[in-house]
């Protein structure tokens, strides 16, 4: 409802189950367990109240994706925090009081708590609508959803009502966890799997429509029964399956609406941009070589890690281009990535093919994924187009994951080695180095070129673009390939790097880990997600080595980048110059000056 | 002789609104044809039909002869007919002389060029458009930072970039002070007459109707009430009953503005 | 005076739009601000009520002064707006976009009532279930009217209320405002419109490039026909 794409609503979920597990062990009896699970969930909404005031505020106006963002990093703290308090084991919770037997209907015996909850679902969807509907709060929600401002202006205060919502959704959230204790183990990796099965149902649902989402999770969680039993060898990419096919078909979901126009368009700069200057130029050729000759002065572990970096460099340009340049936030783009990985590891293993030949043919997988899955992707728009590459991402992963005989599953394919001319740390470095600052060039000469500005085109107004004839799906659907080629392009190079492939490669984290790389750098600038990655990435490896807590720590400056730098590094820093420009002195000064006042 | 525009019968109802009825008109080469009527009318329906946003349910529409009806925007577009739209439609991350580059280069059919400089191209002749509409000292400004009256001519010479036979302009001077409207359409009209270009342009500004249109079509309620020259139209009793008023505001006005 | 304005400064990011600006309404006053597009027109309303978060400079309401309070709380000391661009909730229902607007009645003020609204706007209360987005331009702008005053201001600004209506409904608008004025509301309207503002209003101030070019009586602006050309352009 306050359209913030919350992923920190797993987290919720998860502390709410968690803090219901310590309450019902303390309390005893029928009232201590009810009570626990009701204190548990109110404890949360506090929690996420406090949240809301204290984070969300500051980054309302900001682009949905720096508020995904910033509940990504608090989700990130969590996690650890979880086990920091909880510790690292699964917990198993109490039986519900009163509800431990089961009931048979229809010659199964069913668990009497599943009925209960059977019914507490469609109670608490009645009590929202009406909730929704026939209160002067439910109708204000309804009014601030679509237009804060006004709803300020018609004196109301709009950040108490914001918080107010927000806290309900926690308490929701937590009281949906507090009540899984008793049928299942509380572990702290729930929050992931909840929260893509929610963004699912939402999306099949139909965002911000309660009884889409309600139908949905019905048919979600059968969807899940009925896969395990009837079709176990697809039963993960069932759900995603169902998913594509409703949002193709009905590109805002079952009970969704068309979204109106979108209040920022994504990358959108209101400071035109410019190639690099002939000074600019021969600083970037001065990097490049810094670069190259690292290896005269680092070790091999330290080689590694920057060719680790510098593929994340291509990986994260890729997802820029389509991000930035095409308006396309993809949340699935590690797809293309572990293809490419995959590309290379078939040819590799299944045609003994030589290092330089699997580096040629692996990008084309790939790139023929990102022509399937392109071709529906860019039916859709926002935030539907978001979520159908993460449909798409999630069944390439369990195709990975679940078909053994060609991919090893969960235990990947090994031995992939780079040839043995580059097979010495420094040799493969200046490969990747190579490789990744031809295919970074290549992505910066076409944003320039009359294919990218078709692109910002399409992005800028999708309704003057037609009007000029041009055919905003081919050339999105063209982006989108070639943003796809290029990560299959980084994805090649991870495996030889690692040596190996796994499903992993084309997980959720990785497309995450893109994500944050590209905001990071700056989603207004041209090629922001350089810096990104390298800052990203060299943050989290250098974590890892040095603290245990290194999700704590990563989740924390990725909350305090968003608030302190909405723009990125990049944009950061070209805001810095554009206020020292002489351009408009007196205006920038007297801005500034305002800011402090604030 | 074919006229530029031949539209028969046009017809669309949505959602249980039958927002279209029949509506049928024909336009020459370089003749100006405003189409008028309460809000609600239908008019903007209309004209999404004409250049292919919505599909019409039944009725043709026939540019130079060839029935256009039912073909996409970018496939009318090609077909030499330009737009503009009541709320600009612009690209903001560009730069003014880019907009309209842009236009050209799906003009010449070259956006699938993938390593040339895309701001270096067709330079002069966006140039040569921007000073047309008078906003060539802007060219190099961003577009997002322009002024309303300026993104409304800015619209404009990117609507002219196909060469077009055909302008559609739904309020076209929506938005501008007084001055600024007459100046925008005195420009269109002068484009049209000197290069036989048909317009078409929806409009509340009485002044801006009755001073520059060769002939006035009234909608209303989906259907044409009246077709005729701005005299006989402000005239038709029906016309100020339903759209005009008691002309306490525009009758005056308007002779004021023809005076001036 | 109902409303003193002196010395706003405005910005959006970093470009400058408001120098200076002052002004002032009496109670019971209907006052036009007249500018071409981009003159600063919405931007002074915006900062009156508190939306441009960059804004300095005197603004009292009342005798309070409200130049560094939040939106919420200018608009709930009876400081009405009504916006350019309408911006009525779509999903609501007539009733529910008055419902959003609705403030406690306010002493020495009028009440509104959705039912003295219709009687304002008859056109409204045909359709009271409809929602807002299903509704023609010229009935938005009256429910965005209706819905401001639901909230019993004694000052309302109406941003450009004639701005793309027909002839016959900007008559209706001139009807309603005068209405509203007899009820005892100030008003200030932005307006292009000459005629529109000339039918309603007692004063008017001129905005230019973001500062305030002339202050006068309709009768001294219709006098001065070197500054109504220079800076309207009629």
């Amino acid at each position: 409802m306050t359209r913030i794409v919350n992923f920190a609503h797993g987290a919720f979920y998860m502390v709410g189950a968690y803090l219901a597990f310590t309450l019902t062990e303390r309390l005893a009896g029928t009232w201590g367990f009810w009570g626990g699970i009701l204190i548990a969930a109110a404890v949360v909404a506090v929690l996420g109240a406090l949240l809301e005031i204290v984070l969300l505020r500051r980054i309302y106006r900001a682009p949905e994706l720096f508020q995904l963002l910033a509940t990504f990093g608090v989700t990130l703290m969590v996690q650890d925090i979880v086990v920091l308090i909880w510790g690292p084991e699964d917990l198993m919770g109490r039986r519900a009081p009163g509800f431990r037997g089961a009931v048979e209907i229809m010659g199964q015996l069913v668990p009497a708590y599943d009925l209960l909850l059977i019914v507490l679902g469609p109670t608490v969807l009645g009590l929202l609508w009406l909730l929704f509907h026939r209160t002067r709060w439910g109708v204000l929600v309804r009014a601030a959803t679509q237009d804060r401002d006004m709803v300020a202006a018609l004196g109301v205060n709009q950040k108490w009502l914001f918080t107010s919502v927000f806290a309900l959704g926690v308490f929701l959230a937590a009281l949906g966890g507090a009540l899984q204790i008793p049928r299942d183990a509380v572990s702290h990796s729930m929050d992931l799997r909840i929260i893509v099965d929610v963004f699912v149902v939402v999306v099949i649902g139909g965002l911000g429509s309660v009884t889409g989402a309600f139908l949905a999770a019905i048919i979600v969680s059968e969807l899940n029964a009925f896969g395990i039993l009837i079709f176990p060898k697809i039963s993960l990419v069932l759900v995603f399956l169902v998913m594509a096919v409703v949002l193709v078909i009905r590109p805002y979901g079952l009970f969704g609406k068309a979204e109106g126009a979108q209040r920022t368009s994504l990358g959108l700069s209101i400071r035109p941009w410019r190639p690099f200057t002939q000074a600019e130029r021969i600083a970037v050729g001065a990097g490049v070589l810094v670069a190259a000759s690292l290896p005269l002065f680092l070790g091999n572990y330290a080689l590694t890690v920057g060719s680790e970096i510098l593929v994340f460099v291509l990986f994260a340009a890729s997802l820029h281009f389509m991000m930035t340049v095409g308006g396309l936030a993809s949340f699935g783009h590690a797809a293309y990535f572990g293809l490419g990985a995959y590309g290379a590891a078939f040819m590799v293993k299944l045609f003994g093919a030589p290092m330089e030949v699997a580096l040629l043919m692996g990008p084309l997988m790939g790139l023929v994924g990102a022509v399937l899955f392109g071709w529906f992707c860019v039916r859709l728009s926002g935030v539907y187009f978001a979520m159908l590459t993460l449909a798409f991402a999630q069944i390439a992963w369990s195709i990975a994951f679940q078909w053994v005989e060609v991919t090893g599953g969960d235990n990947g394919m090994l031995g992939i080695w780079p040839a043995s001319w580059a097979s010495k740390p420094a040799a493969f470095f200046w490969l990747v180095l190579g490789v990744v600052t031809v295919g970074v060039c290549i992505l910066r000469v076409l944003v320039f070129s009359p294919f990218g500005f078709a692109l910002r085109a399409a992005r800028d107004s999708t309704l003057r673009s037609e009007a000029i004839g041009i055919d905003r799906r081919n050339v999105q659907w063209a982006a989108f390939i070639v943003a796809g080629t290029f990560a299959g392009i980084a994805g090649v190079l991870f495996a030889f790097l690692k040596g190996s492939v796994f499903p992993d490669n084309l997980g959720i984290p990785i497309s995450v880990d893109g994500l944050v790389m590209v905001l990071l750098g700056g989603i207004e600038t041209v090629s922001g997600a350089v810096v990104g990655a390298v800052v990203y990435k060299a943050l989290a490896i250098w974590l890892m080595s040095q603290t245990e807590m290194s999700k704590l720590i990563l989740g924390a400056v990725v909350v305090l980048l968003v608030v302190a730098f909405p723009k990125g590094i990049v944009g950061f820093l070209e805001d810095l110059r554009h206020r020292r420009r002489p351009a408009s002195p007196p205006a920038g000064f007297k801005a500034a000056k305002v800011e402090a006042a604030e | 002789m074919t006229p530029l525009l031949q539209v028969e019968n046009l017809d669309k109802s949505y959602g249980g609104v039958h927002a279209v009825r029949g509506v049928s008109f024909s336009l020459t080469a370089g003749r100006i044809l405003a189409l008028i009527g309460p809000n609600g009318a239908g008019k903007s329906t209309c004209f999404n039909m004409l250049n292919g946003q919505i599909k019409p349910n039944a009725g043709t529409i026939r540019l130079n002869g060839a029935d256009i009806t039912g073909l996409p925007p970018r496939t009318v577009w090609r077909r030499g007919v330009g737009r503009t739209f009541q709320i600009t439609a612009t690209f903001a991350s560009m730069t003014v002389r880019e907009n309209v580059q842009v236009a050209l280069l799906s003009f010449h059919s070259k956006l699938a060029s993938v390593f040339r400089y895309a701001g270096a191209a067709y330079r002069d002749e966006a140039e040569r458009l921007l000073a047309l509409v008078g906003m060539e000292a802007q060219a190099e400004r961003p577009c997002g930072e322009l002024a309303y009256g300026d993104l409304k001519r800015l619209e404009l010479a990117i609507a002219l970039a196909n060469q077009p036979k055909l302008l559609l302009m739904d309020e076209p001077t929506a938005g501008m002070a007084p001055k600024e409207r007459v100046d925008l359409m005195r420009l269109t009209a002068g484009i049209a007459r000197d290069t036989g270009i048909g317009v078409l342009f929806t409009e509340h500004d009485m002044d801006v109707v009755f001073e520059h249109s060769d002939s006035v079509m009234v909608l209303n309620r989906g259907e044409l009430i009246a077709t005729g020259t701005p005299e006989e139209v402000r005239r038709d009793p029906q016309v100020r009953a339903i759209y005009l008023g008691e002309g306490l505001l525009y009758d005056a006005k308007h002779r004021e503005g023809s005076a001036a | 005076m109902k409303l003193e304005v002196s010395g706003l400064n405005s910005h959006y990011g970093p470009a400058h739009i408001l120098f200076d600006v002052a002004f002032e309404v009496g109670a019971g006053e209907v006052v036009a601000l007249l500018g071409r597009n981009g003159a600063g027109k919405s931007t002074t309303f915006r900062s009156v009520v508190g939306l441009v978060s960059q804004r300095e400079g005197q603004i009292r309401f009342d005798g309070t002064d409200i130049s560094r309070m939040p939106t919420y709380d200018i608009v709930r000391r009876g400081l009405g707006y009504v916006p350019e661009d309408r911006r009525i909730f779509t999903e609501l229902t007539v009733e529910e976009n008055f419902s959003v607007g609705l403030q406690p009645p306010r002493p020495g003020v009028a009440t509104w009532t959705p039912e003295r609204i219709y009687q304002l706007f008859p056109n409204l209360g045909e359709m009271r279930k409809r929602p807002g987005g299903q509704m023609s331009g010229g009935e938005q702008q009256m429910l965005t009217i209706g819905r401001t005053l639901m909230g019993n201001p004694s000052l309302v600004l109406l941003d450009e209320p004639s701005e793309g209506l027909a002839p016959k409904i900007v008559e209706q608008m001139a009807d309603a405002i005068l209405a509203m004025r007899k009820e005892g509301l100030s008003i200030v309207i932005s307006e292009q419109n000459l005629h529109f503002a000339k039918l309603i209003s007692d004063r008017a101030y001129i905005i230019e490039k973001g500062r305030m070019r002339f202050s006068g009586t309709m009768a001294e602006l219709e006098a001065n026909p070197e500054i109504r050309d220079a800076y309207l352009a009629v």
